[in-house]
């Protein structure tokens, strides 16, 4: 499916959205019949305090171009603060892929309220775009 | 995973799905996945047919997975895992793969779709292959439930609840139940009496043999959970006995400390230091306000002094010796009725409201108005005791501002047509204004009552003053300028009584409560719901619910439907006396917990604790009935010692990497 030609390939975004929030609002972009690119493909997590490094690292080496991770706005998370235990640990993961010698903008964190709709679409159009340019994982050509 | 039997059902809701995806080939695809011994599309799944047929497939091929593809999991989720369980399986060995609003309606490219939908679906079934069943938790339940707070809201659920079997306990930080409903004369848009409604209902909460009303009292902590919380109140000693008073009124009568502000007439008159609030008051025990009262202040220069009320007492009722007292209640539901809090209008000093007397605020005026007020009914300057030529109204104050407190007060403007209008009736000579930015009557006879009094010969303003000023001498009264809407121009007024609608703002006590129930308050710091619109009443925390003002600005009508909905809600919840919970939660591996402790902080709701055995061996414990099941423990266990039912790390797992690779 991918092409050798970088401009030209689909990249892959694995997404982790809390179920009160993010994957709402990624519901509502498809009631609107919103379009956007067919990159990214959905994990349902309750909450994103639930998505650990360990998930992000196993997309990535999986050979996935970029991980998406959405929650509910600070202060609106359903159980509280989940959420800021979520920032914690992405900017933890984001060192950690400078370590590996990835570059930490193949992961993304965002809030995604459910009536962001146009939010969301927005998003997974910008990530694709970016990723199209930063080419594809370099994971992946190791296998 | 080769004894697992997965069927997946493919929907093609119509042609909402079907249109774009092409559900012959995904069929194809499907079948060649491992594990899925079954595969069968049907125009509408989730119809009785459709359902009939999950139902069917699941027994002729001894189904242990299902997928269904279909739409989101958010809307027929529950649907399915009633139809798995009808068909003999656990509910919870049931996947959803969102192929509609993630896939058919956001592509139109057909290819490009069934591609999507053969990903998701896969997705789907990697995951499925892992479900464990779950059980659904039952815990039992205290057919008891606690309110905080006895205005109108509180007394409406407490009656609700009181009056379907439920022994209900309200708890009222001020001596008498009756909130600021209490201190106002007339309700709108109908301009009956506000006692004449409320009162009877005090009556009734005091009469209910399943109520109990701990006035003067405050909660001090909670601990538990849903179906089971334990509660700690504290009561403040009223130095006045319940079991002997007979509210005779000799002490208050002979009280020689008289010149204390009246805080149920915001202080327009003055009381003594034993008192009761008002007339009506329930309880109608007096209590003791030791901060101003002789006979406590002279302890605290060693001398014995007054001792009054005590000598009048003819049944010695009165006991200085009362201390401070707690009990503790065992709820099973909890109903946050805090109301609100006047917000100070001080604090937008451009009306001059506490540097120029006669600018008043509008639940001052219903203290002057009312019959049973400082004035008996009579409306006066405060500067001079004399009725005013002319009064003002002055709506949104410290509402609707586009920095401060952005929110509308929902009864400012129906509170001025109100009151302007009994001005009107009461004093037909007087000029009445009401300086408005918009008129917002959006209940019901509400925009009656505007077109009621834009008869009457009250003059509307378009506009709101930037500052208000006090002549001086001889006639001294208040005027300002304002940019009149309706005229398109700047004009002068001249008034004796500035009567000014001031926002409502959430109470401090808020901010306790937020900490001692697990709460949190949205932007304009009133308590937050779990959902504007499906779950208005209920909170993040199990089992504690919200009535009334307390969860943002509301008339009258509307506390009242809030706080009756929360009956019902509590209702609900307990009168089974079995409370089940889905068990999407998270469990601790015992033979992999090293105790660390990292995951007990992290939690919101206090479920997950440490446990030190009798071998002195530390263990992480989640209580079942606090998990909510957000996962946030799990993502944080260093030793991959908690699961999270339903949403592995296994289970993730193999979705990212069904996700990934085909
Ligand atoms: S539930 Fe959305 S981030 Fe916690």
């Amino acid at each position: 499916m991918e092409t050798e030609n970088e401009g030209e390939f689909e990249p892959r975004i694995v997404a982790f959205l809390c179920n009160w929030c993010s994957y709402a609002g990624s519901d509502v972009a498809g009631l609107q019949r919103m379009k956007y690119p067919p990159t990214v493909r959905i994990i349902r997590v309750m909450c994103s305090g639930r998505v650990e490094p360990s998930f992000i690292l196993e997309a990535l080496r999986d050979g996935a171009d970029g991980v998406l991770v959405g929650g509910c706005h600070i202060g609106d998370c359903h159980y509280i603060s989940g959420n800021k235990k979520c920032v914690a640990r992405i900017a933890l993961t984001k060192e950690l892929l400078k370590q590996l010698g990835i570059n930490p903008e193949r992961l993304r964190l965002e809030w995604i309220s459910s009536s962001e709709s146009g939010k969301f679409v927005k998003i997974v159009e910008d990530f694709t775009k970016d990723l199209k340019k930063m080419g594809q994982n370099p994971l992946k050509s190791l296998e | 995973m080769d004894k697992e039997r997965i069927g997946v059902f493919l929907c093609h809701c119509g042609t909402n799905i079907a249109h774009t995806v092409d559900i012959g080939k995904v069929k194809k695809y499907v079948e060649t996945l491992p594990g899925v011994v079954f595969v069968k599309d049907y125009s509408y799944m989730c119809s009785d047919p459709g359902q009939r047929l999950v139902k069917e497939s699941i027994k002729e091929n001894g189904l242990t997975k299902v997928v269904i593809a279909a739409c989101t999991p958010r809307l027929h989720e529950s649907t399915f895992r009633e139809t798995l369980r009808e068909g003999g399986l656990n509910p919870y060995n049931l996947e959803i793969a969102n192929i509609r609003e993630h896939c058919s309606w956001v592509h139109d490219n057909r290819e490009i779709a069934t591609e999507k939908a053969k990903d998701i679906i896969r997705m789907a079934i990697m995951k499925a292959a892992l479900l464990e069943p779950l059980e659904e938790r039952e815990i039992e339940a205290v057919k008891e439930v606690l309110i905080v707070g006895a205005g109108i809201a509180g007394i409406s659920t407490a009656l609700i609840l009181a009056n379907s079997g439920i022994k209900t306990y309200i708890v009222e930080k001020e001596p008498s139940i009756g909130g600021k409903m209490a201190q106002l004369d007339k309700t709108f848009p109908t301009l009956d009496c506000s006692a004449c409604i409320l009162t009877p209902l005090m009556v009734d909460v005091e009469r209910n043999p399943l109520i109990e009303i701990l006035s003067y009292s405050e909660v001090e902590s909670v601990e538990g959970y849903i179906g089971n919380f334990k509660v700690k109140v504290r009561r403040k000693p009223r130095y006045v006995r319940k079991d002997l008073c007979t509210s005779c009124g000799l002490c208050w009568e002979n009280c020689p400390s008289k010149n204390v502000p009246n805080e149920f007439d915001l202080g327009l008159s003055t009381r003594t230091a034993i008192y009761i609030p008002f007339l009506q008051a329930v309880p109608a025990i007096p209590v003791i306000d030791a901060e101003n009262c002789r006979y406590f202040q002279g302890l605290k220069e060693g001398k014995e002094r007054c001792k009054i009320c005590q000598k009048k007492c003819p049944v010695n009722a009165v006991d200085y010796t009362m201390e401070e007292s707690f009990i503790e209640l065992e709820v099973g539901a909890i109903v946050v009725a805090t109301g609100y809090e006047i917000f100070d209008a001080s604090q937008r000093p451009q009306y001059g409201y506490g540097k120029y007397k006669d600018v008043i605020i509008g639940l001052q005026f219903e203290r002057l108005i009312s019959a049973s007020g400082p004035t008996e009914g009579g409306i006066i300057r405060p500067s001079n005791g004399q009725i005013p030529k002319s009064v003002t109204f002055i709506n949104c104050v410290g509402s609707k501002e586009s920095d401060g407190n952005q929110w509308c007060c929902r009864y400012g403007c129906m509170a001025s047509l109100k009151q302007a209008l009994q001005v009107r009736e009461k004093y037909p000579e007087v000029e009445v204004n009401i300086c408005f930015t918009d008129m917002r009557a959006f209940g019901k006879g509400y925009e009656e009552l505007y077109r009621r009094c834009r008869k009457t010969g009250i003059n509307f303003i378009n506009g709101l003053p930037s500052e208000i000023y006090e002549t001086y001498g001889e006639g001294k009264h208040l005027y300002f300028t304002v940019f009149d809407g309706f005229l398109n121009e700047v004009i002068r007024i001249d008034t004796d009584l500035v009567v000014l609608q001031v926002n409502m703002v959430s109470p401090k006590e808020t901010g306790e409560l937020v900490k001692k129930l697990g709460l949190c308050t949205s932007g304009d710091g009133f308590f937050q719901e779990a959902h504007a619109k499906l779950r208005p009443i209920e909170t993040p925390t199990p089992g504690v619910f919200l009535a009334g003002t307390c969860q943002g600005p509301k008339d009258i009508v509307d506390t009242v439907c809030h706080a009756k909905g929360a009956g019902g809600d509590v209702l609900k919840l307990l009168q089974k006396g079995i409370i089940k919970i889905e068990p999407i939660s998270a469990e601790v591996n015992e033979e992999l917990c090293s105790g660390c402790g990292m995951c007990e902080p992290v939690c919101p709701y206090g479920a997950i604790v440490i446990e030190v055995k009798e071998d002195g061996k530390r263990l992480a414990k989640v209580i079942q009935a606090k998990c909510v099941g957000c996962g946030t423990c799990v993502a944080t266990c260093p030793s991959d010692a908690i699961i999270a039912h339903n949403f592995t790390t296994e289970q993730i797992i193999a979705q990212i990497r069904a996700a990934v690779s085909p």
